[in-house]
C-alpha cells in the first residue's frame, strides 16, 4: 500500500541510528537549573519566587500573564540563587530563574487520581493550564490555549504528531515505545477536551516498531487508528500532518487547524497533559535527543527542565573531537547556540551536535534559477523569488510570491546549489512585514 | 563562550548539491557526446571543443578580475558554456570560431548581466546566433564527412545516387553534399524541385525517392549512432541520450522540459513532417527527432536552469512552446534547422510564463 504523505518536501539522511534502539535513561538530578520564563509562544512568566526563597520540586516559581502564556515551576528542590538574563536555548538572552540544588530533590506530593478519565473537560483543562504545558515538539505554542478552540469550529479529530520528521531525533520514537498506553490515555483525554470524535497517530514508516506498539494500543478502540506516513520531510509539520492524514488542507494566511475540525499534539506533549491531568504533575522533565558524530555516548535522557546543556554532554561522556556547531532541536529547524551555558526548554527535543566539517560555512551565491527550493516546498510559494524580491525592498511582492506562508521547514535551504539561506531572509521579510503592518495600523 | 562554534540559521544541514557539482556533472554528461565526434571525425573535434571551453574560462576570469568579484571559473558554468557554444560548430570551422563565439558568449551573453544566474538567455546559444549572423557560410555549409564517408547519413545511396547522376545532377548534387536536415528541407521547395529535369512528374517521383531513402530504418540509425554530418556536439543521438540519462538519474535536469519539447516536436513532425507527396509515418517523427541539434538541445540547452521557467507548469509550457517553433522553422522557415532559435525565444518568454503559472500555496482560499 502506498503511504499518506503530503505533497513537496526532502529527504535528508536520518542519522536515527545512534540512538534509535537505546532506552529512555533518567539522567541524575542536575546541581543547578536555569528556568526560562518564556518557553512558549504568548507572553512571559512572571516570577512569584525571590532570590532565597527554598523551593520543592513541582513548585510554583512563575505565573502565566495573560491567555497566551504558561505558568513554570522548580524541576529541582533547592534555592533559588538568581534571578536574571541567561542563554536561552533558542540562542537569545531572556530572563530565568536559577536554582541551586539541596541534593534532596524533594517533591511536592502528587496525588494519583483514578477516576481523572471522567472529570469534566473545564477541569482536565485547568490542571493542562495549571501544570504549564505548551507543545512539546518545538514550536511552544501553550497547550490549554489549544485545547479551547472557537466555540464556531467545533473539533471532529485529534492527531499525535509521533513522526519526527528531524533527522536525528529519537525522543518521540523512544516515548512511544516505552510510554505508549500513557499516550494514548493522553489522546482520550485531549479528544474529551475538545468534543472530538476520532483520534489518530501519524507516525513516519522508519518507526515499524514504533507503529506497531501503537496500533496493538489502538486495536481496542474503534475511535483510535494509528496512520502510518511515508518517510519524508516536513512529514510531522502540522498542516502537511493533517492533510496527509485527513486530507484537509488548513487554509494559508494565518488559517489554524480548528478551521477544518483538527487538533494537532505532539506525541510528547500528550504524555505530559496525562500526566498533569492524572497526577496534577506540572511539567518540570522531558526526554532530550542528545546525539551527533561528536558526542562520545549518544543517549535519549529523561532531564529536568533547566538542565544545562553542558551536563547533557557530560552525562554522555563527553565529545571525542571539537564540535563545530550546537544545535538545540532538529538540525532542519533547531537554533543553532553559542555556548552549553544555554538549558533544557520544555520545547527542546534534542541537542545535536556536529563537527567541525558538518557545520561548515558555504558561502551563498546568486539564485541559478533552478527551482529546486520550488519543486520541494510543501507549502507550494515561491522561494527562489521572495529572496530576489527581499533583496531589492520589495515586500509587497515578496508576500504575493508567499513570505507569509512559509512554515520555514527548510527544505528549500537544503536543497539550494546555491547556498542562499533561503529561510533567513524569509524569517527577516516576516519580521519586516509585521513592522510594516504595525506602522501601517499607528499611522 | 569559548567555544568556537559556528551560530547561524536554521537548517544546519545541506544535500549534496552546489553550483560546480551541478555544471561539472553536465560537462561530464557531455563526455560521450565528444568521444562520438572524435570518433567520427577525429581530434579536431575535441581540439574545437577545448578551445571554446578554455576560452570561455579565460574570459570569465578576465571579466570577474575587472569586475573586482572573486574569481569562480572553477564552478565549471563558463566551461560548459564554451564547450556548448564548440558544440554547436561544424567540425570544419576555422580555429578562431569557437575564440570568438566562446568570447562573446560569456561577455555579452553573461558578464553583462551580472554572471551566472542573471542572464536572460542561454549564453552559447546567444554565442551560436552571434556566429551565424557573422560567418552563415562558415557556419551552415561545408559539412565534414565522417570516418566512413557519410554526410547526409543515407545507406542505401547507390539505389538512386547511378540514375541521379545522369538524369538530375542538381538532385545528385544535394543528396551528396548536404545534412539530412537540409536535404528534407530542400526537397519542400517546389521550385526547386522542378528545376531536376524537364518532367514534374519525375521530378516529384525523384524528390519522393530521396526522401524515402533518408527516413528510412537504415538512415535513421545511422543518425542515431552519428555517421552523418553536422556541429561537432549533435551527431550521436546515442551518446547524447546517454549524457541525458546521467542528468536525469542525478536530478540535475527535470523532465518536463525534454519530454514536452521532444513530444511536441514528435506529434507535429507526424502530420507535417514529411514533404510534398509523401505522405505520413511513423519514420517522420524519429527522422526529425534523430536529426539536427534537437536531442542535445532539449536535453542540454532548453534545460538551463537560469533561462527557463520555474514553475512546473511553465516547463510544460516551455517545452511545448520550443517544440512548436522548432517544427515551425524546420517547416515553414528558411532555416532546415530551427532549435537554437526556439530555445532562445522561448528563453525571452520565460519570465511572462512565470508570472502567468505561479503556483497557488497550499491551503490558499479563495478571496
Amino acid at each position: 500500500m502506498r503511504l499518506k504523505t503530503f505533497v513537496g518536501g526532502v529527504h535528508p539522511p536520518d542519522n536515527k541510528h545512534r540512538t534509535a534502539a537505546l532506552p529512555i535513561e533518567d539522567m541524575a538530578v542536575p546541581t543547578q537549573v536555569v528556568i526560562h520564563m518564556s518557553q512558549h509562544i504568548g507572553a512571559p512568566s512572571k516570577p512569584v519566587v525571590a532570590v532565597g526563597d527554598e523551593v520543592k520540586v513541582g513548585q510554583l516559581i512563575a505565573e502565566a500573564t495573560g491567555f497566551v502564556s504558561n505558568p513554570q515551576h522548580a524541576s529541582i528542590s533547592g534555592k533559588v540563587t538568581k534571578i536574571d538574563r541567561f542563554l536561552h536555548p533558542t540562542g537569545s538572552m531572556s530572563q530565568a530563574i536559577q536554582i541551586t540544588s539541596d541534593g534532596k530533590d524533594e517533591w511536592l506530593e502528587f496525588a494519583d487520581d483514578a477516576d481523572y478519565m471522567n472529570l469534566s473537560a473545564e477541569q482536565m483543562k485547568e490542571r493542562v493550564k495549571a501544570a504549564g504545558i505548551c507543545g512539546m515538539g518545538g514550536a511552544g505554542f501553550p497547550s490549554f490555549v489549544k485545547l479551547s478552540p472557537p466555540a464556531d469550529k467545533p473539533i471532529d479529530t485529534v492527531i499525535l504528531n509521533g513522526v519526527e520528521c528531524e533527522p536525528y531525533l529519537t525522543s518521540d520514537h523512544r516515548l512511544m515505545l516505552e510510554k505508549g498506553e500513557d499516550i494514548i490515555q493522553g489522546l482520550k483525554l485531549i479528544m474529551k477536551m475538545v468534543g472530538a470524535q476520532r483520534g489518530m497517530i501519524g507516525i513516519e514508516a522508519n518507526k515499524p516498531d514504533a507503529i506497531d506498539v501503537m496500533t496493538k494500543l489502538c486495536a481496542k478502540e474503534s475511535a483510535l487508528s494509528v496512520v502510518p506516513l511515508q518517510l519524508r520531510y516536513p512529514q510531522g509539520a502540522e498542516k502537511q500532518l493533517i492533510y496527509a492524514a485527513t486530507k484537509r488542507k488548513v487554509p494559508n494566511a494565518g488559517g489554524l487547524p480548528a478551521a477544518v475540525g483538527v487538533i494537532v499534539q505532539n506525541v510528547g506533549t500528550a504524555y505530559a497533559i496525562y500526566e498533569a491531568i492524572r497526577y496534577q504533575k506540572p511539567l518540570i522533565e522531558r526526554i532530550i535527543t542528545v546525539t551527533g558524530s561528536v558526542v562520545k555516548q549518544p543517549k535519549n535522557l529523561r532531564v529536568r527542565i533547566g538542565t544545562p546543556f553542558q551536563e547533557l554532554v557530560d552525562a554522555c561522556d563527553g565529545l571525542n573531537q571539537e564540535p563545530g556547531k550546537y544545535i538545540c532541536g532538529g538540525p532542519m529547524m533547531g537554533f543553532a547556540i553559542p555556548s552549553l551555558e544555554a538549558s533544557v526548554g520544555k520545547g527542546s527535543s534534542g541537542l545535536v551536535i556536529l563537527d567541525k566539517k558538518e557545520a561548515a560555512d558555504i558561502e551563498e551565491r546568486d539564485c541559478l534559477r533552478c527551482a529546486r527550493c520550488i519543486d520541494v516546498c510543501p507549502m507550494n510559494i515561491m522561494p527562489s523569488l521572495i529572496v530576489s524580491y527581499m533583496k531589492v525592498g520589495d515586500l509587497d511582492n515578496a508576500v504575493k510570491m508567499g513570505l507569509n506562508d512559509c512554515i520555514k521547514c527548510g527544505s528549500c535551504a537544503y536543497v539550494c546549489p546555491a547556498h542562499i539561506r533561503l529561510v533567513q531572509w524569509i524569517d527577516t521579510g516576516k519580521l519586516a512585514w509585521a513592522e510594516a503592518q504595525r506602522k501601517n495600523k499607528d499611522a | 563562550m569559548k567555544d568556537k562554534v559556528l551560530v547561524s540559521p536554521a537548517p544546519h544541514i545541506h544535500d549534496a548539491t552546489n553550483i560546480p557539482n551541478v555544471m561539472w556533472n553536465v560537462v561530464l554528461a557531455l563526455v560521450p557526446a565528444l568521444i562520438a565526434s572524435v570518433y567520427y571525425w577525429g581530434f579536431r573535434a575535441l581540439f574545437l571543443s577545448l578551445l571554446g571551453a578554455i576560452t570561455a574560462v579565460c574570459t570569465e576570469a578576465l571579466i570577474q578580475y575587472l569586475r573586482k568579484v572573486p574569481i569562480r571559473v572553477s564552478d565549471g558554468s563558463a566551461f560548459l558554456t564554451g564547450l556548448l557554444l564548440a558544440f554547436n560548430l561544424n567540425v570544419n570551422a576555422p580555429w578562431w570560431m569557437p575564440v570568438v563565439g566562446a568570447a562573446f558568449a560569456i561577455t555579452i551573453g553573461k558578464q553583462v548581466f551580472g554572471g551566472l544566474g542573471n542572464n536572460p538567455v542561454n549564453p552559447a546559444l546567444l554565442g551560436r546566433a552571434f556566429l551565424l549572423a557573422s560567418w552563415p557560410t562558415l557556419m551552415t555549409g561545408g559539412w565534414e564527412a565522417t570516418r566512413f564517408g557519410s554526410v547526409n547519413g543515407i545507406s542505401n545511396l547507390s539505389l538512386i545516387s547511378d540514375q541521379l547522376q545522369t538524369i538530375a545532377p542538381k538532385a545528385h548534387a544535394l543528396v551528396t553534399s548536404a545534412t539530412p536536415l537540409n536535404i528534407a528541407h530542400t526537397l519542400r521547395d517546389t521550385s526547386f524541385v522542378n528545376t531536376f529535369t524537364q518532367s514534374p512528374a519525375l521530378n516529384t517521383d525523384i524528390a519522393n525517392k530521396i526522401f524515402i531513402s533518408l527516413t528510412d530504418g537504415s538512415t535513421l540509425q545511422n543518425l542515431f549512432w552519428g555517421n552523418v554530418a553536422g556541429c561537432i556536439g549533435e551527431v550521436s543521438v546515442f551518446a547524447l541520450l546517454l549524457g541525458a540519462a546521467w542528468l536525469l538519474w542525478k536530478n540535475i535536469i527535470e523532465w518536463r522540459i525534454p519530454l514536452f519539447y521532444l513530444g511536441t516536436v514528435a506529434v507535429l513532425t507526424f502530420i507535417f513532417g514529411g514533404i510534398p507527396g509523401s505522405g505520413t509515418s511513423f519514420s517522420l517523427p524519429i527522422f526529425h527527432l534523430f536529426s539536427g541539434g534537437l536531442i542535445l538541445g532539449a536535453f542540454f540547452m532548453a534545460t538551463d536552469y537560469t533561462t527557463t521557467p520555474l514553475t512546473k507548469k511553465g516547463r510544460i509550457i516551455f517545452g511545448i512552446g520550443c517544440g512548436v517553433l522548432t517544427v515551425v522553422i524546420r517547416m515553414v522557415g528558411g532555416y532546415p534547422e530551427g532549435v537554437s532559435y526556439s530555445i532562445l525565444l522561448m528563453n525571452v518568454f520565460t519570465p511572462l510564463i512565470d508570472m502567468v503559472t505561479m503556483p497557488k500555496a497550499f491551503g490558499k482560499v479563495k478571496k
